[in-house]
């Protein structure tokens, strides 16, 4: 593999991660981060989206008017998404999938990554990097939204994938963590420390 | 009096930022001078409006089941529906704007187009559609006060990262961590209105 592709798919884990560098997606996503099951299928949700459609937008890149690209872009991006939902409702009722998810995989569509990508890398590049690309950026996305979860779960309800890690040594859930203020106050300690270990990521 | 409830609950309670963390990507980007912030949000309440009652409309009549043919139900494409009509009415605006106030234009950037994916337009009509309204009145007025509910977010945000900058904020803090956790006090502040009974 040549170093250019090794860069698409290392850079948006780390360097260039979409929430915390670009921000980038942080919509819809981190009501879904009170458990990590929750944020696991929102993740790969997100992956399988990114990238299918930056491979398809990456495809027709050249057969889009400009005026008009927005619209075309949603309409794939749209028919991703209601593809994961139908595949995701059929397992609903197996793996106990959240319904309220639904509402959260419909806004997939407006989640900046996935139109962010497309516009900035799929439609300026050949079809195989775009796909990384996305791919990467799926994963980038669905690494913060697990460290999130992780913690959220953790001393929100004293569990981990449901179950009982920190209660049966008398933990009291802590409420305030299950409210959705403290996922953003979480994403801020996340940056800080990113940051303080990337310097030149700083802002002025 | 029931209009006015749902009103005041949009705007406050149920806060499509500070409860659903809807439109967070624009909010974050634009919210760094009270003066482009009031123009993106004011953007989202217009589109918003005209939006969210026609995909009203549009989930009564067409996509419910047995809506437009007797035992058919096509609620698996409002997705695509919904965010067909919210891309066509963003592409009208951004052409309106553009011609209009070139200056509002260049300001608001990236942003305008993104208003099409703004999470806060398609979440309303996805909201709506799981709310059960009953009438187009009160599709319209949860529209507005959602609306509002953003622009009052996105100001008030914008008018503390104005004073914040002349404060001593640790360096690897310093613009989107401490803005992240601004936002999560904000949202604490904001759910006191949640004991309100409405």
């Amino acid at each position: 593999m040549d170093a250019k592709l090794k860069e698409t798919i290392l850079n948006p884990i780390f360097k260039g991660n979409p929430i915390t560098v670009l921000v980038l997606g942080i919509c819809s996503s981190l009501a879904v981060t009170v458990t990590l099951k929750g944020a696991l299928v929102m993740a790969l949700s997100v992956i399988v989206v990114t990238g299918i459609s930056s491979l398809i937008l990456s495809l027709l890149r050249n057969t889009i008017p400009g005026r008009v690209r927005i619209i075309v872009q949603l309409v794939v991006v749209a028919m991703m998404v209601i593809l994961v939902d139908q595949i995701l409702k059929s397992f609903e009722a197996t793996y106990a999938i959240d319904k309220q998810l639904s509402v959260y995989i419909g806004l997939i569509i407006t989640n900046c990554i996935v139109m962010g990508r497309i516009e900035a890398f799929a439609l300026g590049n050949k079809p195989w990097p775009s796909f990384l690309d996305g791919v990467a950026n799926g994963a980038g996305y669905g690494m913060i939204l697990l460290i999130v979860a992780f913690f959220r779960e953790l001393l929100g309800s004293g569990t981990l994938f449901g179950l009982d890690i920190l209660n049966r040594f008398g933990y009291v859930p802590n409420n305030l963590v299950i409210l959705p203020p403290f996922a953003l106050i979480l994403l801020g300690c996340i940056v800080w420390v990113q940051r303080s270990i990337q310097k030149d990521l700083q802002e002025k | 009096m029931e209009y006015l409830s749902l009103f005041v609950k949009s705007i406050f309670v149920d806060n499509m930022i500070f409860a659903y963390f809807l439109g967070m990507c624009s909010f974050l980007a634009v919210s760094k001078n009270v003066k482009t912030a009031a123009g993106l949000g004011l953007a989202v309440i217009f589109v918003l409006l005209v939006t969210l009652p026609i995909n009203y409309l549009l989930n009564t009549y067409v996509l419910a089941p047995d809506a437009l043919i007797e035992g058919v139900d096509l609620s698996f494409l409002s997705f695509i529906i919904f965010i067909a009509v919210i891309a066509a009415i963003v592409q009208i605006v951004e052409m309106v704007v553009e011609k209009f106030s070139p200056e509002l234009y260049s300001a608001l950037g990236i942003f305008l187009p993104l208003i099409a994916v703004n999470c806060a337009i398609l979440g309303g009509s996805l909201f709506m559609q799981q709310k059960d309204f009953l009438n187009i009145g009160e599709a319209t007025v949860y529209a507005l006060g959602s609306g509002l509910g953003w622009f009052l977010a996105i100001v008030s945000l914008a008018a503390i990262r104005e004073k914040m900058s002349y404060s001593n904020v640790p360096a690897a803090l310093k613009g989107l961590g401490i803005t992240f956790i601004t936002v999560g006090l904000m949202g604490i502040a904001f759910m006191t209105f949640m004991g309100i009974a409405l």
